[in-house]
This record gives C-alpha cells, sequence and structure tokens, in this order.
C-alpha cells in the first residue's frame, strides 16, 4: 500500500505545485479572459511549429546517436558534454550565436558571398525550426543514445554470432520505445518558446502563445487572458506527452552483464564513413555558433564588473539547490502518473507560474525574501519532465531485470534502493543533476518579478548589460555563464559515468 | 526549538536597523544596476536625505498592480508615458505638488502625479560610415531600396516597438497601412526588446535599428566612437518620456516627496545623460555635457497624451501586425 502512496502523492503534490499558481491568476483576473483572432493565430502557430521542430530534432537525432553509440574516438566524451550546451544558453546569446554564423552577416554568408553563392536568409518559419533544431536536437540525441546504451552488449553479440539484423531485431524497437518521449517532451519546450520564435521568424507571422501571455501580463495586465492562454498552453503540453506515453511500448530487452558493446555491424567502411558525417555534420551546427559565443566573450572577460562574478556564484548555488530539489521529487515520480504531473511544470509559462507564486505568497511574505527559493522551485519544476523522462527507462528496466531477485531477497525501501536502483540509474542520474544544474543556471524565469537590485542571477546580469549598452561586456558575461553551464553539466555527467566505459 | 533564539537575534537586528529610515523605490531593471542611473542617484540622495534608499527592480507596473496597496513602495521610477493611463486609473498614485515651471522637455507638460526625469526620440541608428547618406525623411525610409536592412522591436512586448507604431500613426495617420506595407520588406526581424535588436546591429546583422536620438552619445563619450549616427526625419519622432510618481499609500511621505523634489534639482538632473543616455527632461541645454549638446535633434517633436495613446494603440498594432504578418 504505502509503496503505492508514495508515487500517487509525489504526483498530486507537483500537479498541485502548477494548478495551485495557475488558479490563483485567474482568480485575481477575475476568471477566464477572451480570446481574439490574433490569439488563435498565435496558437496554431505555436502548435505546428512545435510538431515540426520536435519531429526534426527527433528525426536527425537517431542517425547521430546511433553514430555515436557505436563509434570511439578521441574527444568523444567532451562532444557528448558539450552537445549539451546549446540546451542551456540564455536566449538572447542563443540568438546572438547562431546569428553569427547563419546570419545576413553571419560565417556562412561570408564565407558563400565571395564563392558566388546565393545569400542565405534565416529569417522565416526555416529560422524558427533551425533555432529549434540547434536547441533540442542535443537533448533528443542524449536522449536516444541512452536507449542505445540500454541494449545489452550481449544482445548484439547473440545478434552477430546469429547474423540477424541488428537495426530490425535491436534498434528499431528500442528507437519505437525511446523517441515518443524525446519527441514529446521536446515538443513541450517549443510550445514555450517566444524570443527565440518571433526574431528567427521575421517578425509577427511567428507569433506563439507564450508573447501573447507576456502581452497580456506586461501590457494590459489582463490576468484572466494570460491565465486561459497559460491553461491552452498545459492542455496542450498534457495532450502531447499522454499521447507520447501512449505510442511508446514498455517492453525492454532484458538484462545484460554490463559488458563493453562490440558492434560487429558497424564495421564495414561505408558505415563507419556514414557515422563520421553524422557525427562532424551535429558537431559542426551546434558548435559553429557555441564557438562564436566563446570567440565574441573572450576580449571582455578580463574587465568583467564584480557584480557578474558575485551573480554567477548566486546562480551557482541557484543550480545546485534545484538539482538537489529536482532529484528529490523525481525519484518518487518514476511512474506513468508522475511523468504527466510532471510534464504541467513545463508545459505552462513560467511567467504565469510565476506571478501566481508572487500572489499566493505576498500576503505571507516579502516577495524579495523568497526570491531565490520560488526560482529554485521553478526551475526545479520546468527540469523535472527531463529527469523523469532520463531516468524513468533506467528504473523500469533495473525493476524488471531485478525487482523479482530482490522481492525474493526480502530488499525493500531504501535498501532496495541503495543496493538495486541507484548503481543501475547512475549514468542517467548524472544526466539528468548535469541537465538539471545548467538549465536552472540559464534560466532567467521568475526572478525578474521576485528579483531585488541584489538577488540578480547572472542570465539576468547578461540583460541588464546589454540593455545599458555594455555589449562587450554582456558577451564576456555570457562567456562566463556558457563556461560554468558546461562545467557543472560535464561534472555531474562525468560522476555519473565514473567507471564506465561510456 | 533551535531557531527560536536566531529568529529572536534576526528580530533585534531588524529593529536596529529600523532606526535608519528607509525609502523603497521601484524601478525597472536596467535603472538600477550598477550600469544603470541607479547607484549614482542612490548615494546622492542618501547624502542628502540621512535614509538609505533600497531599490526593487522588476516589472515595474505588472508588479505594482499586482500588490495592490499593499506594496512596500514609496516611489515608483521609469514608467513611460503610453502606459501611464493605466497606472494612474489605478489609484495608487498621489500627486507630487511639486512646481515643474522648470522642465525643459520639447512638449508641454502639466501632469500633476507623473514626473518626467528624462526624455528621447524613436530614431533609426545606423552606422555613418557604411550608409553614407543619411535618410533625411520617414518617407525617404520607406522610399529606400528594400535591400536597407532594418531590425525593429515588436510593439506588444517593447515600449520603444509601441512608439514606433505610435510614430508611424502620428506621421501617416489613415495611410499607416501602407506605410507599413512600404517598410515591411526592409524590416529583417522585429525582436522582443531593444537589446537583441541593438545587439543584432553592432554585430552587423542590420543597417539600421529602432532606438533612441540619445543612442550615438553612448558610442561618442563612452567608446569614443563616432561613427552611429541617428537619422534625423522631417517630419518629426515619436517623443519618449520616463517618469516617476508617488505612491499615495507610502508611509515615508515626506522622504518620499524629498526624492521626488530631487529627481528637479541639478544635481540629480546632470547625472542622466551620461548614465541613462537620455537628456534629462529639467537642465538647460548649456548644462548638457560635452557629446549631447551636439547631438542632432528633430525640429518636429510627435507625442500622443495618454488618452490618446490608450485610444490608438490597438489600432496602431494592427497595422503593424497585419502589414507584416504578408
Amino acid at each position: 500500500m504505502a509503496q503505492r502512496a508514495l508515487p500517487i502523492g509525489a504526483a498530486l503534490l507537483v500537479a498541485g505545485m502548477v494548478i495551485l499558481p495557475v488558479t490563483a491568476v485567474f482568480w485575481r483576473g477575475g476568471g477566464p479572459g477572451t480570446l481574439g483572432p490574433a490569439d488563435w493565430a498565435a496558437l496554431r502557430f505555436t502548435l505546428w511549429q512545435a510538431a515540426l521542430s520536435a519531429a526534426l530534432s527527433t528525426a536527425l537525432a537517431i542517425p547521430v546517436a546511433r553514430a555515436l553509440s557505436r563509434r570511439r574516438f578521441p574527444g568523444r566524451s567532451g562532444l557528448v558534454a558539450l552537445m549539451g550546451a546549446p540546451f542551456i544558453l540564455p536566449v538572447i546569446v542563443a540568438i546572438l550565436g547562431l546569428l553569427a554564423v547563419f546570419g545576413g552577416n553571419g560565417l556562412i554568408n561570408r564565407i558563400g558571398a565571395p564563392l558566388g553563392l546565393p545569400r542565405l536568409d534565416i529569417y522565416g518559419y526555416h529560422g524558427v525550426i533551425l533555432a529549434h533544431v540547434f536547441f533540442n536536437l542535443p537533448l533528443a540525441v542524449r536522449l536516444i543514445l541512452q536507449g542505445w546504451l540500454s541494449i545489452p552488449a550481449e544482445r548484439f553479440r547473440l545478434a552477430a554470432s546469429l547474423d540477424a539484423p541488428v537495426w530490425r531485431v535491436l534498434e528499431r524497437p528500442m528507437l519505437r520505445r525511446v523517441c515518443p518521449g524525446a519527441f514529446g517532451v521536446i515538443f513541450v519546450i517549443c510550445l514555450g518558446s517566444f524570443a527565440v520564435a518571433l526574431t528567427l521568424g521575421g517578425g509577427p507571422r511567428a507569433t506563439t502563445v507564450e508573447l501573447a501571455i507576456y502581452q497580456a501580463f506586461r501590457f494590459d495586465f489582463d490576468l484572466g487572458k494570460a491565465a486561459t492562454l497559460a491553461v491552452l498552453q498545459l492542455c496542450l503540453g498534457l495532450g502531447a506527452g499522454a499521447l507520447a506515453l501512449r505510442l511508446a511500448p514498455r517492453e525492454g530487452f532484458g538484462t545484460g552483464l554490463d559488458r563493453l558493446t562490440d558492434r560487429w555491424d558497424g564495421r564495414g567502411r561505408l558505415p563507419r564513413v556514414i557515422d563520421a558525417l553524422w557525427i562532424l555534420l551535429a558537431a559542426a551546427f551546434l558548435l559553429a555558433p557555441l564557438g562564436a559565443v566563446a570567440l565574441s566573450g573572450l576580449p571582455g572577460l578580463p574587465a568583467l564588473p564584480a557584480e557578474v562574478w558575485s551573480a554567477a556564484a548566486r546562480s551557482l548555488a541557484l543550480a545546485l539547490g534545484a538539482t538537489a530539489l529536482t532529484l528529490a521529487l523525481a525519484l518518487p515520480l518514476l511512474s506513468a502518473p508522475g511523468e504527466v504531473a510532471a510534464l504541467l511544470g513545463i508545459s505552462v509559462s513560467g511567467l504565469v507560474l510565476g506571478t501566481g507564486y508572487f500572489l499566493l505568497l505576498q500576503p505571507l511574505i516579502r516577495p524579495a525574501e523568497v526570491a531565490l527559493p520560488v526560482t529554485m522551485l521553478v526551475n526545479a519544476l520546468m527540469a523535472l519532465p527531463f529527469v523523469i523522462r532520463i531516468l524513468r527507462p533506467g528504473l523500469e528496466a533495473a525493476r524488471a531485470d531485478y525487482g523479482r531477485l530482490a522481492a525474493a531477497l526480502g530488499l525493500t525501501g531504501w535498501r532496495l534502493w541503495r543496493i538495486v536502483y541507484l548503481p543501475r540509474l547512475r549514468r542517467p542520474l548524472g544526466f539528468a543533476a548535469g541537465l538539471t544544474a545548467a538549465l536552472s543556471m540559464g534560466d532567467l524565469g521568475v526572478i525578474t518579478l521576485f528579483a531585488d537590485g541584489d538577488t540578480a542571477t547572472l542570465p539576468l546580469q547578461v540583460y541588464r548589460l546589454m540593455g545599458s549598452y555594455q555589449m562587450e561586456a554582456a558577451r564576456a558575461a555570457a562567456l562566463l555563464l556558457l563556461a560554468l553551464s558546461l562545467g557543472l553539466f560535464w561534472g555531474f555527467d562525468r560522476g555519473g559515468r565514473a567507471n564506465a566505459a561510456i | 526549538m533551535k531557531a527560536f533564539p536566531l529568529v529572536a537575534g534576526l528580530l533585534i537586528a531588524t529593529s536596529a536597523a529600523v532606526e535608519t529610515p528607509v525609502l523603497t523605490v521601484y524601478a525597472p531593471d536596467y535603472f538600477a544596476s550598477e550600469w544603470g542611473p541607479g547607484p549614482g542617484i542612490e548615494a546622492a540622495f542618501e547624502a542628502r536625505c540621512g535614509c538609505d534608499l533600497v531599490y526593487k527592480t522588476g516589472e515595474l507596473l505588472p508588479r505594482l498592480l499586482l500588490e495592490g496597496a499593499r506594496t512596500e513602495a514609496d516611489v515608483a521610477i521609469g514608467f513611460n508615458s503610453d502606459i501611464t493611463k493605466k497606472a494612474r486609473e489605478s489609484g495608487l498614485f498621489a500627486p507630487h505638488g511639486l512646481d515643474i515651471s522648470a522642465l525643459t522637455l520639447p512638449v508641454e507638460w502639466s501632469d500633476d502625479t507623473f514626473l518626467p526625469f528624462n526624455y528621447s526620440h524613436t530614431a533609426f541608428i545606423y552606422d555613418n560610415t557604411k550608409l553614407s547618406e543619411p535618410l533625411s525623411s520617414f518617407d525617404a525610409l520607406l522610399e529606400a531600396p528594400d535591400d536597407l536592412r532594418l531590425v525593429i522591436q515588436d510593439p506588444r512586448s517593447s515600449i520603444s516597438g509601441l512608439a514606433l507604431v505610435l510614430w508611424m500613426n502620428h506621421v501617416y495617420g489613415d495611410k499607416s497601412a501602407e506605410a507599413w506595407a512600404k517598410l515591411a520588406p526592409k524590416i529583417v526581424t522585429v525582436t522582443k526588446g531593444w537589446s537583441e535588436s541593438y545587439g543584432m546591429f553592432t554585430d552587423g546583422e542590420a543597417d539600421m535599428v529602432l532606438s533612441y536620438t540619445t543612442s550615438p552619445a553612448y558610442h561618442i563619450i563612452a567608446e569614443d566612437d563616432p561613427s552611429k549616427s541617428a537619422a534625423i526625419f522631417e517630419e518629426g519622432h515619436y517623443f519618449m518620456v520616463e517618469l516617476a510618481a508617488k505612491l499615495a499609500g507610502t508611509d515615508n511621505a515626506d522622504l518620499a516627496d524629498q526624492f521626488m523634489a530631487f529627481i528637479l534639482t541639478e544635481e540629480f538632473q546632470s547625472m542622466i545623460p551620461t548614465s541613462n543616455w537620455s537628456f534629462p527632461a529639467a537642465l538647460s541645454e548649456a548644462k548638457w555635457p560635452e557629446g549631447f549638446r551636439e547631438l542632432p535633434v528633430p525640429e518636429t517633436v510627435l507625442f500622443y497624451n495618454e488618452d490618446e495613446a490608450a485610444a490608438l494603440r490597438d489600432e496602431a498594432i494592427e497595422a503593424w501586425r497585419s502589414a507584416l504578418s504578408q
């Protein structure tokens, strides 16, 4: 009984932490707002761009993950870690990085123009999709790569000895299990896009629901409308999540002896070349804009003001706190209802969530005093769906493979986790912790509503510097942010992979 | 139980700190940051008042409206005239009671509640080493070849973007839809806020950016870079003013009044140009720093008061949206 009560209780708690603030905004706004034709147009655009971005990110991730799963080369683990970076960059920095490569005056056009190539114009729907693939391809690659790594080495050995088609018997079933979840999570992330879609979409054609929420909140102060739009977002996110979970079959591959995987099927020359091409393409696509961000940040680095460093320290503390909180919330949520409840957190607009908490807390306490804890909580809620998506397959596999043995041995509760589950979850735990830490590092989140002058986080400082013409310092601060986020990500991820030949 | 002595200690510490009166000023984020005018103003005012000035930053009006009468703010600084109607209707603000005859704004100003502290005009900024022939009118901009690359801000998320659609409306009136249609092919993209646009411009992603007539002063004074200029249009430029107001429910009325009066002093006003990078609202031109005195300013200043702006806003945004959605 207690075994079941905990996951359901945790799911209800997380759902409550999202629904309560949204309700508060509704209540304050005096009920639902009315939506105009422009809002419905925004909803349509939001939906199709999210679907296309998620489909492309997932589809492109398959060959890249496959290549990474069966090749060993120097710098591979560094590349896998670096690939987490686009996901965690503050939006404004990522936009400028992308434009440095794909923009009118960007690298590609500067190389192409003397060669007489037609000018690349990034602005338009294709720009939105490109940017979203840039942000989310790495996440998809990692999720799918995990799927590949979850196939026991013995299965490949068996397939090789029977001369069985690896793609049909092992890889395709694995992808059918992993891809719907990856698609669902990315779809939900893209639902909340705003500045990226607008800037790279070239204007108001690329208006998303999130922009309409921002407008309702900031200019019209129409909280009813903001909450109505947030609920729409929420339903879309939940719908997509539920669908993805329903589509994904459950069966796994059974257990193995954790031996190093040897891939007999990838030994030919053609597979090698194809894999190398995919890895090179993905690396160039993801790393060139990051390189541009890093390069433009270097000149300002020595002269970074002290405020930036103190904000960096604050952001680090925030990220570590959010990571601990997320993992604590995630472990009891590793179930289907848990995953659906967690999707609530990322589906709903951070602005509405923040406003809701502000309304709930303000009668009780000065908002500035809880700025950092609330930011931490909202960051944790936002990261939960990723963490659960990353951890659940591992836990289910461990449960299927060792659950009966553990039950026979009478292992329950904490001892079961300590002896059986946690060691088997080490790798996904490291990745999940790294992702959460890096995400909270880069998130501007709700801090803008709660913050005082002296509780600014590093991303907020980047925006402040840019808003005061200090472009060089802003770039340097962005580089610092990038380095710290990557450091956190790499540290956790590495920790999870210690002693593993991955 | 262990927490009790700690809590008691904190309470004692807090009550000791209450000895110095605290003036709470709500301000936009840029204002109070190290690189805005906030810190200088704070130091100067604290030297006069023997008090502690504390900034609370964030979305100014939404936050005040969320807090309502419970707000801790004594003074709020950084409103824009295009949204003061909403602020005024909230009833949260009290008249400042100051003599504002010393204002040096280019428009008539008689508001008894919202006190201007700086102003500028919307303008398109360009690199004068790349565009040698400056555009001298809005018409010339509309007729310019379509390979002129502009970046502007979204009127639904940015105050300068809103000012642009009102500017267009002021210049072209009923014809603004056609004007937007002519401008649309030149607009590379629209950004959420000013920072993204300006970053794109300095990166060379656009030839002109929607900003302010005072933007070149930053490059001239802080970077010794004379290459950025504002294109001055014959039709006139839209007026952007930033305002401060006293909260009606302040429990520090004396200090709040002192601060409001401080805004009009030369000490405050002379800090504005090189920290806010805009024109001071009550300082004669002779006292402006070098670099500001030489800035070209428009002869005609266009402005909608808050009622007009509120009435025209939806229509002006819709003209922009439908032209750029084609």
